[in-house]
């Protein structure tokens, strides 16, 4: 499915902007356990200090983003869930002193448990929006054999160039931080997908693929600029012709998808002893000077637009992520976590919702194959065992079906609520 | 920055902005091929049904909404129904009766059945049995196609079996292609038809697989049986029916492989109906009868959702 583009800052360098006075750091940024706190406040911490964590596998621990004092503790609405989660506020001192970076002598020398390990320490999370904690996609269980890694640098949103920029401005580190995923999965063939309206990326990352002299470890896969082109199972589908099970992971073909801004991270994290800490964010739409940011983590949604000029044209609704699977957001307080890739503020669409026609196009627009407009009227008339039945635990909730629907249908939206209505009753069993 | 409070919507927040009535008024922008052929060949007279019925559509689906207590939405699908009626009306039929027919298409057919999305039947299709059944006669007076000048003679319809051709097949052909021929307003120019649904097909409005099935399906059963499958094509309301009324979203099936299904059954009972029925035309009848079994194909046809034979695999 083609969607409009609206790539604004392709072409704009990665600006870092000044630390904020303070940042607000949810406890729980990852998809998995959310992080206990392990400071109090009035507590001093420094830059990358460790200050939330879980005994929990599935879990990602959460650092100080600057040096300061923790000022309050305060509860913030955790996009993806819905649910208030807890957070802690830092007033910065402004001096941004680091803690004492671990920066091994021998990288190339550690174990797979000890990368491992590191990556978990740093918090690295998968960064193309789900917010998975990486080392556990880098722990496939006993039995399972990973014969193939992806890296997705495909970004399919509209108006999200953050990974593009990653590729463009850090390409050595997430070619290395790919040679340490390859050290940890071993797998036997590693594909980089682009999609071909970045060929600027494909041509840098090729040049300093021969450079490196990985060019018999690692192949480019140039892909159309479709969407969801960039979501796993449609990437696995595509390279590969393999289908990944309903209910099941890309480890059960064999296979891995990591996103190149992850793989920054991880090189970051082993060769630079540094947490994570802070990320590349595209601030775009209705704002004067549209930019890619680098931004601490927490940095509030204000400080961004500021930066940018402030908000310039219609603005009705903001968003975190892309404006096909992102999160609108009610004020400017929230900050920037793992998980987000850009801030969009754009003019709000209103829904008038008509009757589904049966046009077909949901379903021809759906990378899963299912039958939107049916998982849709089963939720809207609360047959919620039979949306279980029409497999809407299949649907990654994408868009595609709502975005072509000539009856405005909200489609992903009923679908959610049939989803959470369907969890809550497998809890109550 | 002075504070504000911003919509929370959920995803997706971009629309591509094709809407029920955008799709609607390109089918009519589609139908004006036919339409020019039908104004053309059967004149003046043929315009004032295509109007009233319009009209009538329009005006009938304001007032039923009223009487719902519904808005009223200018979608254009009643003038999709109030034109397509038209088009499969003679050429010769009081003004009284196409405003009749096409309130029966609305109010009856299309509204009582909950209106856009929840109707069975195809409403055209609907009104056009209904007037059959009620003004038998008026229903089966066919003219010649004399356009806007000398007076209409009555003639018999190529399917009819009182239809006489003297010359060679050739030139029947090619009338019944250009649409030179007795028969309903819209459905004698094949040509015309044909640039219609193509254009909806290019632009991704119709699928290309309830008319290949349909037409593919008459022209197999047809040489099957030993009879004539160009002439069974060209002849009637089978262009018509194929690419206008039997892609009709709401009483069509919604997958791939139902719409495959709906114009092989619609083939079928158009072929047995004109050749051992006692109707000479079955188009109508065809599509609404499959129309009636639509919602059973999309009960039972489904598509493979990705993922699914792999994981019965793996747990076999």
């Amino acid at each position: 499915m083609k969607v409009p583009e609206s790539k604004l800052t392709a072409g704009s360098p990665i600006e870092p902007i000044p630390l904020p006075e303070k940042v607000i750091i949810p406890l729980h940024q990852n998809i998995g356990a959310p992080c206990e706190t392990m400071v109090k406040r009035g507590d001093k911490v420094l830059t990358g200090q460790k200050i939330g964590d879980s005994e929990r596998f599935v879990n990602a621990p959460v650092h100080a983003t600057v040096s300061g004092e923790i000022s309050a503790t305060t509860m913030v609405v955790n996009p993806p869930t819905g649910q208030a989660v807890a957070a802690l506020v830092i007033t910065s001192d402004g001096e941004d002193k680091w803690v004492e970076l671990e920066v091994p002598k021998e990288p190339e020398a550690l174990s797979v448990k000890e990368l491992l390990g590191k990556i978990r320490e740093a918090g690295i999370v998968g960064l193309g929006g789900a917010a998975f904690p990486t080392h556990v996609k880098l722990s496939p269980p006993e039995g399972k054999k990973i014969d193939t890694v992806i890296l997705n640098g495909c970004e399919c949103e509209p108006y999200i160039t953050s990974d593009h920029r990653v590729m463009l401005e850090y390409g050595e580190k997430v070619l290395s931080g790919l040679n340490i995923i390859r050290k940890v999965l071993s797998p036997d063939t590693i594909f980089i997908a682009i999609e071909n309206n970045k060929t600027d990326a494909i041509d840098h990352l090729e040049e300093l693929i021969v450079a490196m002299g990985l060019k018999e470890d690692f192949k480019i896969i140039p892909l159309k600029s479709k969407y969801p082109m960039g979501a796993e199972k449609t990437l696995i589908g595509i390279i590969l012709d393999r289908e990944v099970p309903i209910g099941g992971l890309p480890l059960d073909v064999g296979v891995v998808v990591h996103n190149v801004s992850t793989a920054k991270a991880i090189h970051d994290a082993i060769f630079e002893g540094k947490p994570f800490v802070e990320r590349v964010v595209t601030v775009t739409g209705a704002v004067k000077n549209p930019k890619n940011l680098l931004v601490r983590l927490g940095t509030p949604l204000r400080s961004l637009i500021e930066y940018c000029g402030g908000i310039d044209g219609k603005a009705g609704e903001v968003i975190l992520g892309g404006p096909m699977m992102g999160i609108s957001q009610p004020d400017l307080d929230f900050p920037v976590t793992k998980g987000t890739s850009c801030v969009l503020v754009k003019e709000s669409t209103p829904i008038r919702e008509q009757d589904c026609i049966s046009c077909g196009r949901c379903l021809e627009a759906c990378q899963m194959h299912l039958m939107p407009t049916v998982l849709a009227k089963y939720a809207k008339a609360g047959r919620y065992d039979d949306c279980k039945k029409a497999y809407i635990d299949d649907c990654f909730e994408c868009g595609a079906c709502a975005y072509v629907c000539p009856a405005n249908i909200p489609i992903v939206q009923y679908i959610k609520v049939a989803k959470s209505e369907l969890i809550k009753r497998a809890a109550n069993k | 920055m002075p504070e504000r409070k911003f919509l929370v919507s959920p995803g997706p927040h971009l629309w591509r902005g094709q809407s029920v009535s955008k799709i609607m008024y390109i089918v009519v922008l589609a139908l004006m091929f036919p339409t020019a052929a039908g104004v053309y060949f059967f004149g003046y007279h043929a315009l004032s049904v295509i109007a009233v019925s319009i009209a009538a559509a329009v005006l009938a689906e304001y007032t039923v909404k009223k009487l719902r207590k519904r808005a009223f939405v200018m979608d254009g699908s009643a003038v999709v129904t109030g034109l397509l009626l038209a088009l499969i009306l003679p050429p010769t039929i009081p003004l009284w009766m196409a405003a009749v027919g096409s309130v029966f298409s609305i109010a009856i057919v299309k509204e009582a059945f909950g209106g856009l999305g929840h109707n069975i039947f195809n409403p055209a299709l609907g009104g056009r049995a209904f007037l059959a059944a009620c003004f038998s006669v008026k229903m089966t007076t066919w003219v010649s196609p004399t356009g806007f000048g000398a007076d209409a003679v009555t003639t018999a319809t190529p399917l009819s079996s009182n239809f006489i051709w003297e010359g060679d097949k050739l030139s029947l052909y090619q009338d019944l292609f250009l649409g030179n021929t007795g028969g309903s307003i819209g459905e004698t120019s094949a040509l015309l038809i044909l640039v219609g649904g193509i254009l909806l097909i290019a632009l991704s409005i119709i699928s290309w697989r309830i008319p290949v099935a349909y037409i593919g399906t008459v022209a197999l059963l047809t040489l099957a049986l030993g009879q004539d499958a160009i002439f069974h094509i060209l002849a009637g309301g089978l262009m018509i029916g194929a690419f206008f009324m039997a892609t009709d979203y709401v009483t069509s099936p919604i997958t791939e492989k139902g719409k495959i299904i709906f114009g092989i059954g619609a083939g079928i009972l158009t072929v047995v109906i004109r050749r051992f029925g006692g109707l000479p035309e079955g188009v109508c009848y065809s599509i609404l009868f499959m129309n009636a079994i639509t919602p059973l194909i999309d009960r039972y046809v489904r598509v493979r959702p990705y993922g699914l034979v792999k994981k019965a695999k793996s747990e076999g």
